[in-house]
């Protein structure tokens, strides 16, 4: 599957050129981050409790489903996110943040 | 900006959509500047979310009936903005000592008021069904939401089910906008619609509205089926959704292809600040969750704070306009203003019609309380750690936690990054069953502090 969201209109929008997981997604200006990743790809986060993939839920920055990760490890909600030129996106948490005890 | 005229009260509102907008349209004119919180980028709230700046779609559009009070609430916040602190992207996290807790931007300040008006809005209320953890399940709201701020559709081919008038609503948003629904599948019976009938003729119009939705839809083609009990989102964990099974009301087994689910049985007020800034709660037998208890302006049980919208009880966008009102009005007659009483009293009228009409919808549209007895042992309730329905039902039966936070501290159902807002009413639900004891008894969730995951990396500023 290429996306999971289509778009309905507003597609004269320029573009914003974002990366996620190191692969080029194309983004539109205005779009939030979740719909961008979603218009490409058809999940932005594995579940740590279960098998499936996940894709966000509520939209409207209550659930907490659609956590991702900048490069630099900085946390983001896709859903209440506004895409920006540049962005480097990252769907697993960077291990790195745990000591190795 | 930013500092209240020497001598004024500081009126603190959380939430800028139409409780929000109108209560500080209110006191402003009585000559009270507010400050306002909002979390989002743009004022309006949910119902009235607007689109980003760069988009073109005219109101009508996006708003159908109801475009004119949209743009109305959009103008009238346009005409407040620079006489009053608006403060977008900040969260109101807590409540404590007469002071309120914000971050913005990863900074955390305390702000502390002589009057709190919260306005914060309401979430889609659900039930689990098996399945719903799949990628391409949505709540109902979110479906709406990436039509009308994104003009995106949740998916290729979509199933509306729940039950309420939102379901009706956004389904013929996406047939209008070009999306192709699958179905509508109502979970209440037609039988109910008629008996409420006495109680939406509170307001005609509207009744009238919902009634054209239905019929639009079904000139559209779209399969309309009520009395349905959802069985299963069918998909797989790497792929997500592909499709849905119900039970229709002649007990058959039914199938629908399809690759995206809007989910929602109406909607559940956001209490949390409310509950940390002690008010006191009632148990709402119609709908069966306990509300924060207010008089008719919207005075909380507790000194100077006040609770207006959808926020404290679901009245819709309408009666959050109202409320919006009765709640500063409140506020600037215990602040020692004279409010003209025939405005009351017309105000009161009014809130009157929209709490009858409020009551048929429960009745028309109810919460699918006994969905949850019949819920099978492997359904996911909690859908941040994805604890099952049996988990839940094993520490009520088996470690007697048959009160819902002591069933959260033991199944951790409640806990997740979603604070419980997704699983809350349904998990009463179900550990009422399990436990043979009435919703009520089992209580609520208790609001906690932070109300949504802060970063770690949040500075406090000190005033």
């Amino acid at each position: 599957m290429n996306g999971r969201f289509i778009r309905l209109g507003e597609t004269g929008r320029k573009t914003v050129a974002i990366r996620v997981d190191g692969k080029d997604v194309e983004a539109l200006a205005g779009d939030t981050l979740l719909v961008a990743m979603l218009c490409s790809v058809d999940h932005v986060r594995q579940s740590e409790f279960g098998n499936e993939v996940r894709a966000g839920f509520c939209l409207m920055g209550a659930c907490q489903d659609c956590w991702v990760w900048t490069a630099e490890g900085e946390r983001l909600r896709a859903c209440t996110t506004v895409v920006s030129e540049g962005l480097q996106i990252v769907t697993t948490q960077a291990e790195a943040q745990w000591a190795n005890l | 900006m930013g500092q209240p005229v020497t001598g004024q009260p500081r009126v603190v509102i959380v939430g800028a959509g139409p409780a929000g907008v109108r209560c500080a349209q209110t006191l402003l004119a009585a000559g009270i500047s507010p400050i306002v919180i909002d979390e989002s980028r743009r004022d309006g709230g949910q119902i009235y979310r607007r689109q980003p700046e760069n988009f073109g779609r005219p109101y009508a559009k996006l708003y159908g009936t109801e475009a004119a009070r949209a743009e109305d609430l959009h103008t009238t916040f346009e005409r407040l903005r620079p006489k009053i602190d608006y403060r977008p992207n900040t969260l109101a996290w807590n409540v404590a000592e007469r002071k309120l807790h914000l971050v913005h931007e990863g900074h955390a300040s305390a702000l502390p008021y002589d009057a709190l008006i919260l306005c914060p809005g309401a979430t889609d209320r659900l039930m689990p069904v098996k399945g719903w953890q799949f990628a391409g399940t949505y709540s109902l709201g979110a479906s709406q939401i990436a039509l009308k701020s994104q003009a995106v559709s949740i998916g290729r081919k979509v199933v509306f089910m729940g039950s309420g008038p939102l379901l009706y609503l956004v389904a013929n948003q996406y047939v209008q906008a070009g999306a192709q629904v699958a179905a509508v599948l109502d979970t209440s019976k037609f039988a109910q619609r008629l008996r409420a009938l006495p109680k939406l003729l509170a307001r005609p119009d509207v009744l009238k509205k919902g009634a054209a939705l239905v019929s639009s839809l079904k000139k559209a083609g779209v399969s309309v089926v009520n009395g349905i009990e959802p069985l299963e989102i069918v998909g797989t964990d790497a792929d997500g959704v592909q499709g849905v099974t119900y039970r229709d009301a002649s007990g058959r087994e039914q199938r629908i292809v399809c690759d995206a689910v809007a989910l929602g049985y109406h909607l559940r007020p956001e209490t949390q600040l409310a509950d940390l800034a002690r008010c006191a709660f009632r148990f709402d037998e119609p709908t069966r969750q306990w509300l924060p208890q207010i008089d008719e302006l919207g005075r909380s049980s507790q000194a100077g704070v006040y609770l207006a919208g959808d926020g404290v009880r679901v009245l819709g966008a309408d009666g959050a306009e109202l409320a919006g009102r009765l709640a500063a009005y409140a506020a600037l007659s215990d602040l020692g203003h004279t409010i003209d009483a025939s405005t009351l009293d017309e105000l009161k009228r009014q809130q009157q019609k929209m709490d009858r009409f409020r009551l048929g919808l429960v009745e028309a549209f109810p919460w699918p309380a006994a969905q949850a007895a019949r819920l099978s042992d492997d359904t996911v309730v909690c859908r941040c750690e994805g604890i099952t329905v049996g988990e839940l039902r094993r520490v009520t039966r088996d470690e007697g936690a048959c009160e819902a936070n002591r069933a959260k501290a033991f199944s951790r159902v409640g806990m997740g990054r979603c604070q419980g807002r997704y699983c809350g009413h349904a998990a009463a639900e179900i550990i009422a069953d399990a436990a043979g004891v009435p919703v009520e008894m089992v209580g609520r969730l208790r609001g906690q502090a932070p109300v949504k995951p802060l970063s770690i990396a949040t500075v406090e500023e000190v005033e």
